[in-house]
């Protein structure tokens, strides 16, 4: 059973303390009922800052905001894939060939040029610090970042892009930088982060791509 | 001490939202009598009529609830705030008007201390109380009306200053989160000492160590928060970059955001600067805090990058935390960009 918070005909912070409080010491499901907007988006946002999901509808007067450790819709989801797994369950038991493997294809990133888009490099390359970073902060990291020509010098050392390309490559996202182009830039001994990679390899992950995004 | 009732959401944080006023405000005729300098196109802290070659009047005015429960306190802060337009302008007090609003049945010992300290700060700006008007009303509220005087060719505007100067911040953000965990019983007394500390102080000292600097641009940061009204000095071919880890906070506010302690305005001005305001790294505490509400902030200069740190220590030396916190650069996809 969720606990339900009226927080109606209160000013803030109350509605999000109060929501805090019984989230705290209740736990989740947490219904808090508020009659104002702003309310609402701050409730929101606590719930989002502490990890929790929070889903809002509106009724009479006012809003309804659902918090849980997950959406709704994922619940449902997991609800239906148990289902569906016993349904498989069921059926393996009969002679029937395995599914296919996964056919979800890799996210491939080329940087090819240390700018992002033409104009003016100043603030091509702060546009391009700024991409790199954002890539970071993906729910969906690209499986692969290729940089080679211009984009090859955002993995040497003293490049601004090197800390966020680090992060890439711990999280687990493979980072691979064309030798042929440091060389030519003089940038070898200088390569920071990433692995060195060859033409070859570059056709093949190219080819085999679900996705190139190129900023 | 008698405490005065708490009404809605005290000081800066009662302000109006920036975009509804934006609304409102854009519906109405523009005044085109040529010797108003500055009116209220340019979203600037006062206005600013020219009277001869070299004397302009600066006027404008400013009144809230209280926000905090000492009424002679809240009445230093009041008045400090509705002075403080007149040093964003560059300009020195003249004559301030007492604005009052006050529940018939409540004890005028309140509003005498509430008076008292209003007073005492327009007297420490120079300036004299020449007068008000007062009506009953619900909840209390005071402020000042106040006339300035400035020289023409040395008006503050906020929206003149130049690609390369630095920021200077002469106040602590995180007021407004002080304030709110105060109302709920959850501010430390050395929180709340700071934040009444720097809402009593007058903005005068950091203007006049100003006069002696090269400066571009000045506003001063009240309700609409930082990025709120670093977003009125910003134009079509400036950007500002602001270093959140160089920000001079109240140290526990920080801990109140993180706590939840959550304004209304806040989120106001949140959902206002949504879409101009890009955050590196940034953490919920620190966005927070350039988003929190402040009441009787400190002035934000648009100054000469050379003469930035000298100006920053004089500023340091008045014995608040403020400090150098960023810089104006060419126009770039975002108004702000927030750095850590």
């Amino acid at each position: 059973m969720a606990t339900i918070v009226d927080a109606r005909g209160k000013l803030c912070p109350q509605p999000v303390i109060e929501t805090k409080k019984a989230i705290q010491e209740q736990g989740t499901p947490v219904i808090t009922i508020v009659d104002d907007e702003i309310a609402r988006q701050n409730v929101e946002k606590m719930a989002q800052q502490m990890g929790l999901y929070a889903e809002s509808s509106e009724i009479e007067g006012g809003f309804r905001v659902l918090i849980q450790p997950v959406s709704t819709d994922v619940l449902s989801a997991v609800m239906a894939d148990a289902g569906e797994a016993l349904g498989q369950a069921i059926q393996m038991l009969e002679p029937t060939p395995f599914p296919p493997a996964s056919n979800r294809q890799p996210t491939v990133v080329v940087l090819s040029s240390h700018c992002m888009g033409t104009g003016d490099d100043t603030l091509g390359a702060a546009l391009m610090k700024g991409f790199v970073y954002a890539l970071t902060q993906l729910d969906d990291a690209p499986d692969t970042v290729l940089l080679y020509n211009g984009g090859a010098k955002l993995a040497v050392h003293g490049a601004d892009t090197v800390q966020d390309l680090k992060v890439l490559e711990e999280n687990g996202t493979e980072v691979l930088v064309c030798g042929t182009c440091l060389s030519h830039y003089g940038l070898t001994e200088l390569l920071a982060v990433g692995s060195v990679t060859n033409m070859y390899t570059i056709a093949e992950i190219l080819m085999g791509a679900g996705k190139v995004i190129r900023p | 001490m008698e405490a005065i009732p708490f009404c809605r959401g005290g000081g800066c944080t009662a302000k109006l939202g920036p975009a509804a006023l934006e609304r409102v405000l854009s519906k109405l005729p523009r005044p085109t009598d040529p010797a108003l300098l500055i009116g209220a196109e340019s979203s600037d802290d006062a206005a600013v009529y020219q009277l001869t070659d070299d004397l302009a009047i600066v006027q404008t005015l400013d009144f809230f609830p209280p926000m905090v429960d000492d009424p002679y306190v809240f009445g230093q802060i009041a008045a400090a705030n509705a002075l403080s337009d007149i040093y964003a302008m560059g300009g020195a007090v003249r004559t301030a008007l007492n604005i009052v609003c006050f529940p018939e049945q409540m004890d005028l010992n309140i509003l005498g201390q509430i008076l008292q300290g209003g007073n005492e700060k327009v007297m420490e700006a120079g300036g004299s109380l020449a007068g008000g008007h007062s009506i009953a009303d619900s909840e209390v509220k005071y402020g000042l009306s106040v006339t300035g005087v400035v020289h023409p060719k040395h008006i503050r505007a906020n929206h003149t200053g130049r690609v390369g100067d630095a920021l200077v911040l002469t106040k602590p953000l995180g007021v407004g989160l002080v304030c709110t965990a105060a109302r709920m019983g959850a501010a430390s007394e050395d929180a709340l000492a700071l934040a009444t500390r720097s809402m009593t102080t007058l903005n005068r000292y950091a203007a006049e160590i100003a006069d002696r600097y090269a400066v571009h641009a000045c506003t001063d940061v009240t309700g609409f928060g930082l990025c709120g009204h670093l977003h009125e000095m910003l134009r079509p071919d400036l950007s500002a970059r602001i270093y959140a880890h160089r920000l001079p906070v109240i140290p526990e506010a920080r801990t109140y955001a993180d706590e939840f302690y959550l304004t209304a305005a806040a989120q106001r001005n949140r959902n206002f600067a949504q879409g101009r305001v890009r955050m590196q790294g940034i953490s919920f505490a620190d966005e927070e805090i350039l988003f929190d509400p402040q009441t009787s902030g400190g002035l934000l200069f648009a100054i000469d990058a050379a003469q930035a740190d000298a100006f920053a220590a004089e500023i340091a030396a008045l014995g608040l935390p403020s400090g150098r916190i960023g810089e104006l650069i060419p126009r770039m996809d975002t108004e702000i960009i927030v750095d850590i």
